[in-house]
């Protein structure tokens, strides 16, 4: 494993930058993902064909095209940024149909006669949904969202892959081809442990949330 | 799914209506202009003309028949990838599923560590390994048919998806009801004719659906190769495509919509036996409907 240890500091910026990309690309997907939920549960027709038409889109178009979408199409209508920024966007845009669907279950969980209880003893709409119906929803989306969140972290590698420079996947494929290591010990010794340290942390985390949240119904 | 019910918000009165119509045209109107701002940017560009689209829809055209064989090339590529991963991911999977069930409480512990393990490393990085490393550690794969790369492709779905199948397998499994091991056990089978003659045709039933999702996964994951070898598959073919024509916008666009129509046509086949079985026939109806939702994170 000395390859991976003589070039501990690259692989700890790479694994920075790799946390920095999952950061901003959560800071997006997630207010998306929910705004995209809302209209799908919304008594408004065409915000629920807009919802139903963007997940359908995003969950059955692979990550890598809307990437390539993102990267090459984008400068073409005169938008012109970095990769980092067309990489988390891919990553957000993708993600976010995975978060809708997560959240809209969530709610949909719910029994209705728990928001008809609430309205028979005089709550109204907002007091309802937010005594009764959505601290229910939140703690059944808790484990799928945390599983989308952890998918997320794991097609961050994707984003790196596509041509984000400096992240944990580009730092490998950096050491093997520019400077010419075995790819054996980087990858599996390096760039696969590097991911692996985030989503065995994300996985543990998410376990102590969901039994903190856990509810018997 | 026009009537929706759902928990926030009663029938509506009148008023609600009118509120609700208001919303309706509001909504409409701002998703219009949406759409008419990226479609004056795009026509400003001159991304609707016939140079660009002409040889993607235009039989007439030169390109027309090479452009079309080479996605049709890439389809049979992708739907080649992803079946043979598909297969050998079931095999396996429930192979290390039935393993699991199987041993006892200290046994199963490497199992866990496996699933964990893998489960946990992105799948873009598996087949990278795959592809990549395999080769450099002297794993020759040349000699079989489809080549280094296709199987290379092909190790690392099947290492990825194996551990969910596993997955879906034990929770398959274990969700049928306890009366059939003890029945089966009671009939004197053994404990792996049990498995294999009572309990896996079940589990297999109920999981149909959610092997089908997955098999969504594989299918948008084989893609991936792109970034790390030449294989010919549906993506890496519109990438050549557009770097010969110079149109990426209007080829993307139709890779992207033959994802889509294959992915949409496989997710609605899953919720139609889903609600198939929901509605009965099965043995293990109340099974189908409950935790063996289809596994469809972001994966």
């Amino acid at each position: 494993m000395s390859p991976v240890l003589d070039n501990i500091d690259l692989f700890v910026d790479g694994f920075l930058t790799s946390l920095e990309i999952i950061l901003w690309a959560l800071a997006g997907t997630l207010p998306l993902g929910v705004l995209i939920a809302a209209c799908r549960v919304s008594p408004i027709p065409p915000l629920r064909a807009f919802g139903t038409f963007w997940v359908t889109t995003f969950r059955n178009t692979p990550l890598t095209v809307v990437l390539v979408f993102c990267a090459f199409g984008l400068p073409e209508l005169g938008i012109n940024r970095s990769f980092f920024f067309f990489g988390v966007l891919g990553l957000v845009l993708y993600t976010s149909a995975f978060v809708c669907e997560a959240v809209r279950s969530g709610i949909n969980s719910v029994p209705a006669g728990q928001a008809e209880a609430a309205r028979s003893i005089g709550l109204n709409f907002t007091q309802g949904l937010r005594y009764v119906v959505l601290p229910q929803a939140l703690r059944t989306v808790v484990p799928p969202l945390g599983s989308v969140v952890i998918a997320m972290m794991k097609n961050s590698a994707v984003v790196g892959a596509f041509g984000v420079g400096g992240d944990l996947w580009s730092t490998g494929q950096r050491l093997t081809s520019a400077l010419g290591y075995e790819t054996f010990p980087i990858f599996v010794g390096g760039v696969a442990v590097g991911y692996l340290i985030i989503t065995l942390t994300a996985g543990a985390l998410l376990q102590v949330l969901e039994r903190r949240v856990a509810i018997a119904r | 799914m026009s009537q929706q019910q759902t928990v926030l918000y009663d029938a509506q009165g009148p008023r609600a209506r009118r509120r609700t119509l208001i919303g309706t045209v509001v909504a409409v109107i701002a998703l219009l202009g949406l759409a008419f701002v990226v479609y004056r940017r795009l026509d400003e560009r001159g991304q609707f003309s016939m140079e660009e689209w002409g040889p993607l829809i235009d039989p007439g055209n030169d390109a027309f028949d090479a452009v079309w064989r080479l996605i049709g090339e890439g389809i049979v590529n992708t739907l080649k990838a992803a079946t043979v991963a598909m297969v050998l991911s079931i095999v396996l999977g429930t192979l290390i599923a039935v393993a699991r069930l199987s041993l006892g409480r200290v046994g199963r512990i490497p199992l866990i560590g496996l699933v964990e393990l893998f489960r946990g490393i992105p799948v873009v990085v598996l087949v990278y390994i795959g592809v990549r490393v395999l080769p450099d550690v002297g794993v020759d794969l040349r000699g079989l048919p489809g080549g280094q790369v296709f199987w290379g492709l092909v190790i690392g779905l099947t290492v990825y998806n194996m551990v969910i199948f596993a997955e879906i397998v034990r929770a398959g499994v274990a969700s049928l009801p306890k009366g059939q091991r003890e029945a089966a056990l009671a009939t004197g089978l053994t404990s792996w004719q049990t498995m294999r003659i009572v309990l896996l045709p079940q589990a297999f039933r109920t999981m149909l659906p959610a092997i089908i999702s997955q098999l969504i996964v594989v299918l948008k994951d084989t893609s991936l190769v792109t970034f790390i070898a030449n294989f010919d598959e549906l993506l890496s073919q519109g990438e050549s495509i557009q770097r010969n024509l110079g149109n990426p916008i209007q080829t993307f666009f139709v890779i992207a919509v033959l994802y889509i129509a294959i992915n949409y046509a496989l997710g609605r086949l899953a919720q139609w036996i889903q609600a198939r079985q929901a509605r009965g026939g099965s043995a293990v109806k109340a099974t189908a409907r409950g935790d063996l939702a289809p596994v469809r994170d972001g994966a």
